[in-house]
């Protein structure tokens, strides 16, 4: 190493700044806008936000496939310590797949209908490693076993037709972990499977997550999976992470006005899987014309705990409130505090 | 899979009967008198009745049909009781007496030509339809994808004739770059066969790659939105393999049955192109007839030209189940 080298990062994975526009007929689109988090491996941490917020554009980005011709990414992305914004798109292609993997929310339309399970997994293989033909198969075999899917040796010729939709999602996740990548991204990885089916799906992946030590990202809209599976959490709204931090922290200390109306909806956590997280009147913000200020203040009740016309007018930041909690509120600190409570009641600070 | 084939080729050959039958009877209601075409103006109505009783046009329409039919399977004799009965053998499509000749042999002569024209051209508007269809996709909206479209849309409208003759005018006639066409059989000397063919190869290949390009364009761009085409990518896949392998596989499936239609419809005789080039296949053969009311010619290449079509459909259909492992022959 020399002193050329990056400064040594803190964590696994950083993403600083992260933003991302998209040039279009109708204007810049700003889907993504100074996203910042970072996880380490063996970690997960978990994205929220409405639909709409920016959660599915972050994860393409942390995976190189938004695509440079169509969009301009800025900010970082470190993974271990390499900076993927601004890779090549060849050197983006390596780390695809074997570094860091990804599944996504539709396994009916996610594998390719017209191949075998076995030729889709051990394409997989091939890619990254220079195996026989054999060796991609054990191992495509050996990775079916693992998800679960029983008689691998036979299914491995089998069409995704062929398979329900939980099963479809095991053979995702048996594709993503295949050369055990130390990031896997899971853009809400059960919203479509049978809420019969999501738990076991989870409990796959945390298991396949222990066993690989893999940083996960997880995307979802299910404050109930959060509560089980996430270490961290980053709330995303208007394209922007507007608070973020540990679970307990979001779950009992949260101080932005966004996060109190994301978890007012639930009423018991750990019970009740919300489907919708819009608790919140207003609509959220086009992302071709985001708010100036904050880009929550024209839902905001309680921007007028801030003095002149602040959240209106100047953007905040994402501050620390606590020892890796962040927020990006106008708000002093005890103000924040005291909104969380009215919010919330006791479901707020007091039995933290 | 084998039950389904079996199913699909009886009803299959069941609608062939159905067409020979219609054809048939369509061509028999026409005001035109068979038997009057058989001799020109010096024809007495004795003659006339002679060669009505000679070609069996005095048996009622529905026996005239039988013997037709059966004709295509054991052969048939006409004038059997004169002294000079006209044998056709089996397959007998009709006797052509305007020609002298059998139906079936007229067509299976013209069949080379329109065979070679049919498959050259088909290779070319495959392979260049289908690549630069690709092309335009990668680069939509770009100016590359606009001039694409806009070339297509010009070929797409340009009638083959006028490309036809433009081709013949400037590139043999003014240029004289290729010798005038005289078509011969690749086997008998290639060179000739090559010089002969290149032209309407290209003049046929542009008509149909203005439509293959637009095609695959459109295939393509709704294929490269699908979930599956992120996950290739997601997997580390060089694009250049995304786009061949899961891509363009995927969108497949209309190309095909496009291809499969279109190659069949060309086998029953380009007929503008055969004649600008003076090709001697199934389209200048089915011009001819037409000019001359050889009525028995026109059946029997309507006949040909539909059972092409038939058959093309059925491998069609057979190809989809090749193609996407989803649809069940049942
Ligand atoms: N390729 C694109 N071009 C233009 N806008 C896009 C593109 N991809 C996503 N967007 C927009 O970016 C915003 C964020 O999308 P997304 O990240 O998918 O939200 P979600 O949080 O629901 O996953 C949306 O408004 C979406 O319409
Ligand atoms: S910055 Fe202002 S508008 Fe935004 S959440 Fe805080 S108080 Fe509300
Ligand atoms: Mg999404």
């Amino acid at each position: 190493m020399t002193d050329l080298s990056p400064a040594p990062r803190r964590a696994y994975i950083e993403v600083e700044d992260l933003s991302v526009q998209f040039p279009t007929e109708d204007g810049l689109v700003r889907a993504v806008d100074g996203v910042t988090f970072s996880i380490d491996k063996g970690q997960t941490i978990a994205i929220v936000g409405e639909s709409g917020s920016g959660k599915s554009v972050t994860a393409q980005a942390i995976m190189g496939l938004v695509n440079a011709r169509t969009a301009d990414v800025t900010g970082h992305v470190w993974v271990d310590g390499q900076d993927i914004v601004g890779m090549t798109d060849d050197e983006l292609r390596k780390m695809r797949g074997s570094t860091m993997a990804m599944i996504f929310q539709d396994p009916m339309s996610s594998l390719h209908p017209f191949y075998r399970i076995g030729a889709q997994l051990t394409e997989a293989v091939n890619v990254h490693n220079k195996v026989s033909k054999k060796e991609a198969r054990d191992r495509a075999i050996e990775m079916l076993q693992k998800v679960g899917i029983p008689s691998p040796e036979k299914r491995i010729e089998d069409y995704p037709h062929q398979f329900s939709g939980g099963m479809r999602q095991r053979v995702m996740i048996a594709m993503a972990l295949i050369n055990s990548p130390s990031l896997l991204i899971a853009d809400e990885p059960t919203t479509a499977l049978d809420v019969t089916v999501q738990a076991q799906i989870m409990e796959l992946i945390l298991e396949l997550q222990q066993e690989y030590n893999t940083a996960v990202v997880l995307i979802t809209h299910d404050l109930g999976i959060v509560a089980d599976a996430a270490d961290q959490v980053a709330v995303m709204y208007g394209a922007r992470v507007v608070e973020s931090g540990v679970i307990d922290d979001i779950f009992y200390k949260p101080e932005m006005p966004y996060t109190l109306g994301l978890l007012a909806s639930v009423p018991r956590l750990n019970q009740v899987r919300a489907d919708r997280l819009d608790p919140i009147p207003g609509n959220p913000p086009s992302p071709i014309r985001l708010p100036s200020g904050c880009v929550f203040n024209p839902r905001c009740v309680y921007k007028d705990r801030v003095e002149g016309d602040l959240c209106a007018t100047e953007r905040p930041a994402l501050l620390p409130t606590d020892l890796g909690h962040m927020v990006r509120c106008h708000m002093s600190k005890e103000d924040r505090e005291a909104v969380a409570t009215i919010a919330l009641g006791t479901l707020g600070r007091e039995t933290a | 899979m084998s039950a389904y084939v079996v199913r699909r080729v009886i009803s299959m050959i069941l609608l062939l009967l159905l067409l020979t039958f219609v054809v048939f009877i369509l061509f028999s209601l026409l005001p035109t008198d068979p038997a009057r075409l058989t001799c020109g103006k010096s024809c007495t109505p004795e003659i006339i009745e002679a060669n009505r009783h000679r070609l069996g046009l005095d048996l009622p329409v529905l026996q005239q049909y039988w013997e037709y039919l059966k004709g295509i399977f054991v052969g048939r004799v006409y004038a059997q009781d004169s002294p000079d009965p006209v044998v056709c053998s089996a397959p007998c499509l009709g006797y052509s007496f305007k020609r002298g000749e059998e139906v079936f042999i007229l067509i299976k002569e013209g069949f080379p030509a329109t065979f070679w024209l049919a498959l050259g051209a088909f290779v070319m508007w495959l392979a260049a339809g289908i690549s630069v269809g690709v092309y335009a996709a990668l680069h939509r909206g770009k100016w590359q994808d606009k001039t694409v479209m806009g070339i297509s849309l010009a070929g797409y409208s340009l009638p083959s004739f006028f490309l036809g003759l433009m081709a013949i005018f400037f590139i043999v006639i003014r240029l004289q770059l290729l010798p005038y066409p005289s078509y011969i059989s690749p086997f008998e000397n290639p060179t000739q066969f090559l010089q002969t063919m290149i032209l309407p190869w290209i003049v046929l290949a542009i008509l149909y790659a203005a439509f293959y390009m637009r095609l695959t364009r459109n295939q393509m761009l709704e294929v490269l939105g699908e979930d599956y085409i992120r996950t290739a990518r997601a997997k580390g896949l060089p694009e250049r393999i995304v786009i061949r392998k899961h891509a363009l596989r995927a969108g497949l499936t209309p190309i095909v049955t496009a291809a499969g239609l279109d190659l069949a419809g060309l086998l029953g005789g380009a007929i503008i192109t055969e004649s600008i080039f003076s090709l001697p296949g199934i389209g200048s053969l089915a011009v001819n007839s037409v000019n001359d009311a050889d009525l028995p010619l026109i059946v029997g290449i309507t006949l040909v030209t539909a059972t092409f079509i038939i058959v093309a459909n059925l491998i069609v259909d057979l190809l989809y189940a090749v193609i996407d492992p989803r649809v069940r022959l049942a």
